[in-house]
């Protein structure tokens, strides 16, 4: 029960947490508060069932879905970069606009892909054969997922196309200096993270086998929790790239939410708990981990 | 050659505010030149600045560089052959990002930012040799993050950056002005010695009089959006302070300031 219990918040642990690694790149290295993250996740669950149903290829469902997160995330930037939207309005219009396109896309509010789909978990499902092992079948299978984002994230940002995104996130004026255009550059980084939170979404749907239009609501704002508690509370450790921190800031975030429930709390209010557990964590930045260390506000 | 010409420029046009500035303005740079453009208050010389470095759309003239018109060019496609350090030693360098970082994108300025390696391992041991002219110390802190250097030191590296990839024009816009005495007397000669051992034409606003009479080849003094005082070469170096401040005096009191 227990075992079950942990798999289960790791599994979904990890599958939110590819999505809070996008989250990461517009949040914390953009400074751009993109809520199409919103409308991507769902997206990427439309993309996936649609090509799921007619028998397509698990894996080529997952970079289909990649990529529709990337031309939705381009229409965010460009909404901002050309037609000079607030970054705030982009990313609610896209948001808006999906709910449509992804309800368009698979043809009705909800639906369910049938038990025997073939999916990536159930390709790989012989391999972990019929014992106790196969508990750990789909989360191993997440887990390498997640890791082949997080590492293709962490190589990407060390390449020169990496290092113009933080400092476009960092410093415009020194984009324009460089003689590249900051628009562009945003307009990329966007595009990648809404690529990835519409991969988490493909995964999330081949994991749970269902679309639910309204799926999205609140996927931003799991997403900065994970980013907040990865990049405040995970950043003490050394060794840890922050990337890997958002993953583990997700697991954290997924554990509290199953505690709670597990422990009686009715789940119309996880919401709730999920703005408490977010203010507690900038609460904590703040308070706690500021004061200690003195952080000077030019750094 | 940097030409300015037949500039206007007029702030808030058709408003009560309205504030004409350039009227017909014209500046000439040669190559090699070092100018130091020194003014008062409102006298336009940042706005020159921002109009060369396509910041600023203008109402009228044209800017050329080496012969090449500028006019309608976005500003980024312009930096690829102009250099600026601004005012504010933040805005030169990424903070989040270390020195090794912050040279190897300044080393790769105007060409292509793709999917190779961005840290830029060949060039380590040509950075330290630059790092080493400040005499900072910087040169052993390559994996220290930019945000955590003093503002002398960030700007000393900012101007590393700006001139890292030799630019045709140098725009310093009042670059010590953020810094304490003595960490702008560094920059300054710092900007001289790279300034000279790079032959960059450069162009240098700043509020600091003694650094317009002591460095570079020419001084030019603005008030008003027109050019009152232009001296180079032998007249230059003839001239001390005291002939630049009875003008600039002469400009103060009719400003009221």
């Amino acid at each position: 029960m227990i075992e079950g219990l942990i798999i289960g918040i790791l599994e979904q642990g990890l599958i939110y947490g590819i999505m809070a690694m996008g989250v990461y790149i517009t949040y914390t290295i953009l400074d751009f508060p993109d809520l199409s993250v919103d409308g991507t996740f769902p997206l990427g669950i439309a993309v996936c069932f649609v090509m799921i149903r007619n028998g397509l290829n698990p894996y080529l469902a997952l970079i289909a879905a990649f990529a529709a997160g990337c031309i939705a995330g381009m229409f965010t930037g460009i909404f901002n970069v050309k037609l000079k939207i607030r970054n705030l309005l982009c990313g609610i219009l896209t948001m808006t606009a999906l709910y449509s396109v992804n309800y368009g896309i698979v043809g009705k509010a909800s639906d369910f892909l049938s038990m025997d789909s073939v999916t990536i978990f159930s390709q790989t499902a012989f391999l972990f054969g019929n014992g106790h092992f196969a508990m750990y079948s789909k989360l191993i299978v997440i887990l390498v997922i997640a890791l082949v984002a997080k590492f293709a994230l962490d190589w990407y940002m060390r390449t020169k196309s990496g290092f113009l995104l933080r400092s476009a996130g960092d410093n415009e004026g020194l984009v324009i200096t460089l003689a590249k255009n900051p628009g562009t550059v945003k307009i990329i980084g966007l595009a990648i993270a809404n690529g990835l939170v519409s991969l988490a979404g493909a995964v999330y749907c081949q994991y749970g086998k269902a679309f639910n239009v309204g799926s999205g609501t609140g996927t931003v704002v799991m997403g900065l929790a994970a980013v907040i508690i990865g990049t405040t509370v995970f950043k003490k450790i050394k060794f840890l790239r922050i990337t890997t921190g958002v993953l583990l800031g997700m697991i954290v975030y997924k554990a509290c939410i199953s505690v709670a429930l597990a422990l009686g709390l009715p789940s119309q209010n996880t919401n709730l708990m999920i703005t408490v557990l977010f203010i507690l964590t900038l609460m904590f930045n703040e308070f706690v981990l500021k004061k200690k260390v003195g952080v000077n506000k030019n750094a | 050659m940097l030409e300015i010409s037949n500039i206007y420029k007029t702030f808030n046009k058709g408003t009560i505010d309205e504030k004409i500035l350039f009227s017909d303005f014209n500046l000439k740079i040669e190559n090699g030149e070092f100018v130091g453009v020194i003014g008062s208050n409102g006298s336009g010389k940042t706005t020159m600045l921002n109009i060369i470095s396509g910041d600023m759309p203008i109402d009228g003239g044209s800017v050329t560089l080496d012969g090449k018109c500028l006019d309608g060019m976005k500003n980024f496609k312009r930096a690829a052959k102009i250099g600026r350090v601004f005012q504010n030693p933040s805005m030169g360098t990424c903070p989040s990002m270390t020195i090794w970082e912050n040279m190897s994108i300044a080393d790769n300025k105007a060409k292509s930012f793709g999917l190779s390696f961005g840290l830029n391992r060949q060039r380590k041991d040509f950075y330290r040799s630059q790092l080493e002219l400040l005499g900072m110390g910087l040169e052993n802190r390559l994996q220290t993050l930019a945000g955590s250097l003093s503002g002398g030191q960030r700007q000393a590296l900012a101007l590393i950056m700006a001139t890292m990839t030799r630019p045709d024009l140098l725009l310093l816009d009042e670059h010590t002005a953020a810094l304490d005495p003595k960490s702008s007397d560094t920059v300054m000669m710092l900007t001289e010695k790279i300034v000279h051992e790079k032959k960059i034409t450069t162009l240098m606003v700043t509020h600091n009089l003694r650094y317009a009479v002591e460095y570079g080849t020419r001084a030019v003094m603005m008030h008003d959006g027109g050019i009152i005082m232009d001296v180079t070469g032998e007249e230059k170096k003839n001239k001390s302070i005291n002939d630049y401040l009875k003008v600039f005096n002469e400009i103060s009191i009719e400003c009221g300031n």
